[in-house]
């Protein structure tokens, strides 16, 4: 159990977290969502005491994370940034992390080969990639057996097996009563691992929802209709209650917003009108949380790489 | 919280809590797990006994064409030792290192995470490098002295451990050069950078007594001898010249700087952000 207090950080005249507050629950997977330097792995920071807030406080498993007698056997992190001396072999950074809770030699042993380092945990850590880095670090939130897991943007840097192994690891932690929060910038893969979603932007908390929730709010509840008969199919449409329609000059096409599909295919039929396609439109997730954090984008490209949700869709 | 048995991780991980002698335990391993501490003392070792044999034989070869004088100041402990000077310079770098080493490359997140108490990390840095270095420097130390003796012998120029004083010029050196380190730890830990680190220790025992010549001969008396190396140096020095400090005075003294550092050091660590 995770809970954050009203927590804010600022840097200079910089705020880069902002009255903070939510709980994260044992047992599920909950993503940490935010586009780029919206204060994840500032928060994350500080849960784990490294950086002290401007104000506001967190608590895991009930107490301040500096507060625990044996830390590493209540919360797990992996940092953003590698947090491992690059001379030092992977076995000995697990050693030297173990040796401060008495944690025995055959754990470390047990972690490398659960991460699947064994064939490199001799070697200096300094010459790892990115993806044995990344397991390198969550050998290191292992190692403790700990309740809780904080992990800055574990699949960074995996390749497709990593992050399937990352998903399915995830997953059974949670299974297994952990509390597990884990950032990402990318909503699609939250989408498959996370059950509960915490959102923010420029430091603020713009999202505590479940996934289901956020799938569902994401569609966008226009209809796609291709008709030849689209000036008078248009018409009939705008005569209803709360329909409003967006017709294209020229083309067959209409959006429908503000009724079914069920229902624009029956007003069709009573006036005898033919129908080539009807669709519903969905905004994809990642559509979706853009739209959500378009306000709070930190560092935005100058020229917009993708439209906004509802251009994408129309 | 973990009620349902582990699959995926079984709870090998025993019980225990963070405790000072673990955390030692965990700084001996960091420091023996790295290259870079075997190749510094192996220096440190090197230069104090290669120069100092150096030193001894240059001397042996030159005795009878030195002037009158010369001859008379020669201390043959304190000859054989001459390569202290340039062996505090790698302790010192080590010291810092030992530290800046865990910032440069976000270490010290991970240590910091596994001890957020903080303190104990530095108090068991210290305690570790402390205590590998004075066992190396003292070690270099007798060797270098035993070398140098056996070398100045060749003219009879050499000194026994039983002279006056000789046996503390000898030890007080291992203790001097275990100061430099553990001055180092701490600047390291004010400084967190390697960089700036080492220069601040070379500053400390280099610079500052070349600046001190600067001053006015009336106050380089009264700050001179209590420049942290000077002061410190008063131990491993036989005959004490008229503005030393005695020779533990001397040492208490570097002692006391070290331990303004360490303090220093104790109270950035604690508040900065990691
Ligand atoms: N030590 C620091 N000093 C000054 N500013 C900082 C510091 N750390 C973070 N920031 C600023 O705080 C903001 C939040 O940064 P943070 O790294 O927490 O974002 P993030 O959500 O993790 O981003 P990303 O997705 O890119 O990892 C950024 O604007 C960043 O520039
Ligand atoms: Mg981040």
């Amino acid at each position: 159990m995770i809970e954050a207090v009203g927590l804010s950080k600022r840097y200079g005249p910089k705020t880069a977290v902002h009255d903070l507050s939510f709980t994260v629950r044992p047992g599920v997977v909950t993503g940490f969502l935010g586009p780029n330097g919206a204060g994840k792995s500032t928060t994350m920071r500080m849960l784990l005491g490294l950086d002290t807030p401007s104000s506001g406080h967190a608590t895991l498993n009930g107490r301040r994370y500096a507060d625990h007698a044996a830390p590493l056997r209540e919360v797990g992190a992996m940092l953003e940034a590698r947090a491992v001396h690059t001379g030092r072999s992977a076995f000995n950074h697990l050693l030297a992390l173990a040796a401060t809770h008495g944690i025995p030699r055959r754990r470390v042993e047990e972690v490398i080969d659960l991460v699947g380092l064994r064939q490199v945990a001799r070697k200096r850590a300094g010459g790892f990639s990115l993806g044995m880095g990344q397991r390198l670090g969550i050998a290191s939130a292992l190692l403790g057996d700990p309740a809780t897991l904080i992990l800055d943007e574990p699949v960074n840097g995996l390749d497709p097996e990593g992050i399937l192994w990352i998903r399915n690891l995830l997953k059974s932690l949670a299974t297994e009563g952990r509390t597990v929060l884990v950032s990402s910038h990318l909503m699609s893969e939250m989408a498959l691992t996370a059950e509960h979603l915490i959102v923010i932007g420029r430091g603020r908390l713009i999202a505590d929802t479940s996934v289901e929730e956020f799938t569902l709010q994401a569609s966008s509840g226009k209809v796609h209709v291709r008709t030849p008969d689209a000036a008078r199919l248009g018409k009939l449409l705008r005569e209803l209650p709360g329909v409003e329609v967006a017709a294209e000059d020229g083309e067959n096409v209409l959006e429908v917003s503000g009724a079914e599909c069920e229902q624009i295919g029956r007003l069709a039929a009573e006036h005898g009108l033919v129908l080539f396609e009807l669709t519903p439109q969905q905004a994809s997730l990642e559509e979706a949380f853009m739209e959500l954090t378009k306000d709070a984008v930190e560092y935005e490209a100058t020229v917009t790489p993708t439209t906004s949700a509802e251009e994408v869709a129309a | 919280m973990s009620t349902v048995t582990a699959t995926v991780i079984s709870t090998k991980a025993g019980e225990g809590r963070v405790t000072l002698p673990r955390v030692v335990h965990s700084e001996w391993i960091k420091f023996r797990s790295l290259r870079s501490s075997y190749i510094t003392l192996a220096v440190t070792f090197a230069l104090t006994v290669g120069f100092g044999a150096l030193f001894c034989w240059a001397t042996v070869n030159r005795w009878d064409h030195l002037p009158a004088d010369e001859r008379a100041h020669f201390t043959p402990v304190e000859h054989s030792l001459r390569g202290y000077f340039l062996a505090q310079m790698a302790i010192g770098v080590l010291g810092v290192l030992v530290v800046t080493g865990e910032y440069s490359t976000g270490m010290i997140r991970a240590s910091l995470s596994a001890v957020p108490k903080r303190l104990p990390v530095l108090w068991a840095k210290t305690a570790v490098f402390g205590a590998i270095t004075w066992v190396v420097a003292t070690v270099s130390c007798l060797i270098a002295f035993f070398l140098g003796q056996a070398i100045l012998a060749g003219k009879h120029l050499d000194t026994t451990l039983s002279a006056p004083g000789v046996l503390r010029v000898v030890l007080g050196m291992g203790l001097y050069l275990t100061a430099v380190g553990l001055l180092a730890v701490g600047i390291g830990t004010l400084i967190r950078n390697t960089a700036g680190g080492i220069a601040a220790v070379f500053g400390t025992l280099l610079v500052l007594p070349l600046l001190a010549e600067a001053l006015p001969s009336s106050w380089q008396d009264d700050i001179v001898p209590y420049l942290p190396s000077n002061a410190g140096q008063a131990v491993a020095t036989l005959h004490q010249g008229p503005h030393d400090l005695a020779p533990w005075t001397g040492l208490g003294v570097l002692g006391l700087y070290v331990l303004a550092a360490l303090i220093g050091a104790a109270a950035v660590l604690k508040r900065r952000d990691a």
